[in-house]
């Protein structure tokens, strides 16, 4: 029968293993590639490396909202901030609060902790899914339309707060002298758990009720998923890395202040997560690849900058002319993007292999 | 006689947060009526702002047209490049998953703003305000700004055009029968497209309004200056109603004086201003998510 | 006997008019109970106000003796009562057996984190929830079609799909929103057929709603009938067949001929 032909190829047990055997031996190939970047590239390749990793994981988890459960969110510079700034509370020596908390000193328990780099990363996730979690409930409780436009105001609010709250964010002048924690091996490893992570997830019944979720939401409910419970807590498992994102970058770049987390981090995000293909993982993680790579190149149009800030200087905004463009004539032209919602599996290239070799008549 | 100090400044706080509350008024009718008929919210609606701004400016500074010209021409240009972004992004998309439409309005939203960005930079260009605008009557300690009244002016009359419109004409009667439901509106042999062409029309139009006395009350004209009104203005549709154009203006109203008042009230607050408008949105979520005017929409 | 739906007094309100007004209906184990009307009687609306999707106005609904009235649908869903919709509602982007598989989330043990693990309850569960589609696609023949995309299905199949999904959940109700409509005659009789041994096998209780008068007629033990949100006539097939005021209400016309028209559109 061919149903049962078309179970055993994936529902197998040896090709399984087989799967398996061969995702652990990329993995331990990427490290070893990091190994070897780790000693022998230049700084700059070294960095964006890193800034690779850390928009993966940006990609990935964003695009599980946004691509997975068809929620539109606009959150990620919010989210990225706020991990940012929670992190590096936290690792910064009390005598560095000090110094540079000049407008008002830091409020007094903050002041005088400072944590390890990987317990400030938690600490960063944890405090802004609780954020997320916050913010996402009364919006799923009535209509998810509004996330977007509760997403795009959340992110100005932010800025405000960072501003304001200057006992515990500095205000505009913002953290500096962050030790650069974040090396290659922090950003990598941190990704490769994010992406290990949300791919379960989207494989368990969970990610089938995102995905149902998606499609159609009335049907849905009709069939006893609680979808709002599981677009709040999907929508905080994402802040979840995005907050430890932030972390990462709050200690790679050592100097954070309110005006860095634009909506311009969201855009590229959104660019990233519709050309890979908007529930797509690998995806996700071939265009983050290809857009921090081609971002940089697109970088001649205008002046180069630290990171991805605002600047006036070349032909300011043509980056985002071409960014933007290309978002609205993929979304009209090729909605799918790169991978459409497929995904990237070992049996998938198995197949394909065999064909080429059947056409090639070997 | 003399009016009582606190009075007084109450009742100054009143007249800048009428005025502030006419232009979120103005901008939300279109933001409304937009995702009335097409249950999207139009991100690029706040940019619509910028580009009349831009475009009445141009008139004036560039073109040396009377303002009175360069005004009306600013909301013709701005309602067609309203029609036009409808035909261009959002028409082809219409089959489409919703987060699709709502991804290519921002980036729509996005690319007005660049755009501007680089064809015109980012400097802040200087309004002329025209001398009819200018001045300010005095009513005991009270200063009433001319330009307040005629924002009220304004906004009362295209309320009251727009009302007419959707009202009374065929065309408005179509606008609210897509609004309640799409099938009933195709059985009905009325050509959609048409109907969302004139929504997008209008509803730039009164962004194109607000937004010219947006730039002379606030003279600074910027590629991202329409970012905040618009998120504003879409907090003002869902407090009044969201698809409701009376409730839209009435939420302008409502959120201008709030804001206003809320930095009256408390002068050390006035830099948490912009994150008011968010939390009343969660609030109204919270506790009346239909807006003060709203009728339950069908999903 | 076993009371597993107990609608009483029943009235939806929609801006004023009158949806659905003061509708009883008792749903026994191991019974097919038909609602029937001409259009816009109030049928869905039925389905809707009883699934949770709208709120009823007043009445109250009963499942098992448990008020279930204004409940969220999940909740509904959860307790025992599956539906499938007039206009076919499948997860279109996925495949066949993902949909069916959907249905059986709430029965899942395991959490958050033994989903990210892959351990524990997890692949207990799992393999369950899939050998269990996999049998209800065997029932509705479909098992072919397993990794197709749900809306490359033709039509029938797509509704013998929303049957699967819906015994994925294990009802005790099970709802049908015409589910014979656009099947050819031959298929509707099947399908009938078919009803009538999901009945005896699993023992529960079913709803229909349709248009197709013979295939009513064929399968219900009882009809309700109702016309403008009122239920006007309550019995068997033959008693229905012969009650003046179900005559009326489809038009005036002749009845016969409403079921013929009906029968082959």
């Amino acid at each position: 029968m061919s149903s049962q032909r078309i179970f055993r190829k994936d529902f197998n047990s040896t090709t399984k293993i087989r799967n398996k055997v061969l995702t652990l031996l990329s993995v331990i190939v990427l490290l070893g590639f990091l190994f070897y970047a780790d000693r022998n590239l230049d700084a700059y390749s070294v960095r964006i490396l890193q800034n690779i990793a850390i928009f993966i994981i940006l990609a990935v988890s964003y695009n599980l909202i946004n691509g997975i459960m068809g929620q539109f969110s606009l959150a990620p510079n919010a989210f990225l901030a706020i991990g940012a700034y929670t992190s590096a509370i936290f690792t910064l020596s009390p005598e560095e609060k000090l110094r540079s908390f000049i407008i008002e000193p830091m409020i007094w328990p903050l002041s005088q902790i400072s944590l390890p780099f990987s317990l400030s990363l938690l600490i960063a996730g944890i405090v802004t899914a609780f954020v997320a979690l916050l913010m996402a409930a009364p919006v799923f409780r009535v209509r998810g339309d509004y996330l977007a436009i509760v997403t795009l105001g959340f992110g100005e609010v932010v800025q405000v707060l960072a501003n304001n709250l200057v006992s515990l964010t500095n205000g505009s002048l913002g953290l500096k002298g962050l030790y650069p924690f974040t090396n290659l091996w922090w950003a990598w490893g941190v990704c490769i758990f994010t992406v290990f992570c949300t791919v379960r997830l989207v494989n368990s019944s969970y990610g089938r009720a995102m995905k149902a979720v998606r499609e159609d939401e009335m049907a849905a409910e009709a069939m006893g998923i609680n979808a709002f419970r599981i677009k709040t807590f999907t929508f905080a498992f994402s802040a979840f890395f995005q907050g430890v994102a932030g972390g990462l970058l709050a200690h790679l770049i050592t100097t954070i202040s309110p005006s860095l987390f634009t909506f311009m981090f969201t855009f590229n995000l959104l660019i990233i997560i519709v050309i890979g293909g908007l529930g797509s993982i690998t995806g996700s993680i071939l265009a983050a690849i290809l857009i921090t790579w081609g971002g940089e190149a697109l970088r001649v149009f205008e002046e180069p900058s630290t990171f991805f800030g605002f600047h006036y200087e070349g032909i300011p905004g043509m980056r985002m002319v071409i960014f933007s463009a290309i978002l609205i004539v993929v979304m009209i032209f090729a909605r799918g993007g790169i991978m459409g919602r497929y995904e990237f599996t070992w049996d998938g290239l198995f197949h394909w292999f065999k064909r080429k070799l059947l056409i090639l008549g070997i | 006689m003399t009016v009582p100090l606190d009075f007084s400044f109450a009742f100054q706080q009143l007249v800048y947060g009428l005025t502030l509350g006419c232009l979120y008024g103005l901008l939300a009718i279109g933001y409304s009526m937009v995702y009335g008929v097409l249950r999207l919210i139009n991100f690029a609606h706040g940019d619509l702002l910028m580009v009349s701004a831009y475009f009445a400016f141009f008139g004036m500074v560039i073109f040396q047209i009377p303002w009175p010209v360069s005004f009306i021409g600013s909301v013709l240009f701005t309602a067609i490049l309203g029609i036009l972004i409808d035909r261009g992004a959002y028409r082809p998309i219409r089959k489409s998953p919703r987060i699709n439409a709502l991804i290519t309005a921002i980036g729509v939203s996005f690319l007005l703003e660049n755009l501007g960005l680089v064809l015109i930079g980012g400097r802040p260009k200087s309004f002329p305000l025209p001398a009819l605008f200018e001045g300010s009557f005095v009513i005991g300690a009270v200063n009433v700004p001319a330009l307040s009244i005629w924002t009220l002016l304004v906004t009362l009359v295209l309320l009251v055009v727009c009302a007419v419109v959707v009202k009374k004409t065929r065309i408005g009667m179509a606008m609210r029968a897509l609004s309640r439901d799409m099938e009933t509106v195709m059985l009905m042999g009325i050509d959609k497209d048409r109907v969302i062409s004139f929504t997008f029309a209008l509803g730039s139009a009164m962004a194109a309004a607000g937004g010219i006395m947006w730039c002379m009350k606030y003279p600074a004209v910027e590629p991202f200056m329409g970012v905040i009104p618009g998120l504003k203005a879409f907090v003002a549709a869902v407090l009044g109603g969201i698809g409701n154009i009376t409730g839209a203006a009435l939420g302008g109203l409502i959120l201008g004086l709030i804001e206003v008042l809320f930095v009256a009230v408390e002068p050390d607050w006035s830099g948490y201003r912009d994150a008011v408008s968010f939390f009343l949105m969660i609030v109204i979520l919270l506790t009346r998510p239909t807006g003060i005017m709203g009728e339950r929409l069908p999903d | 006997m076993d009371l597993l739906l107990d609608i009483r007094a029943l009235s939806v309100l929609f801006g004023g008019v009158r949806a659905l007004d003061g509708l009883n209906l008792e749903i026994i184990k191991g019974e097919i109970i038909g609602l029937i009307g001409p259009n816009g009687a109030g049928k869905t609306t039925a389905f809707n106000a009883i699934t949770g999707r709208i709120k009823p106005s007043s009445g109250s609904v009963f499942f098992r003796g448990q008020d279930i009235t204004g409940l969220a649908p999940f909740r509904i869903a959860r307790k025992g009562i599956a539906r499938t919709f007039q206009n076919i509602k499948l997860y279109e982007d996925l495949s066949v057996i993902e949909n069916v598989m959907i249905a059986a989330h709430s029965s899942i043990s395991y959490s958050f984190m033994e989903a990210i693990l892959g351990m524990g309850r997890f692949r207990r569960d799992e393999s369950r929830i899939r050998s269990k589609a996999l049998e209800l696609l065997e029932l509705m023949d479909l098992k072919d079609l397993a990794l197709e995309r749900a809306n490359s299905l033709p039509y029938g199949s797509q509704r013998k799909l929303e049957i699967a999904r819906a015994l994925a959940l294990d009802p005790q109700l099970l709802l049908l929103d015409e589910p014979v409509a656009g099947m050819n005659p031959t298929e509707t009789r099947e399908f009938g057929n078919f009803l009538l041994k999901l009945r005896d096998n699993l023992s529960i209780g079913v709803g229909v709603i349709d248009h197709d008068m013979s295939f009513v007629m064929e399968v219900c033990d009882k009809i309700r009938v109702i016309d403008h949100g009122i239920p006007i006539a309550w019995g068997t097939a033959s008693q229905i067949r012969n009650d003046k005021k179900v005559i009326g209400a489809y038009l005036g016309t002749d009845f016969d001929r409403t079921q013929n028209h009906n029968a082959t559109n």
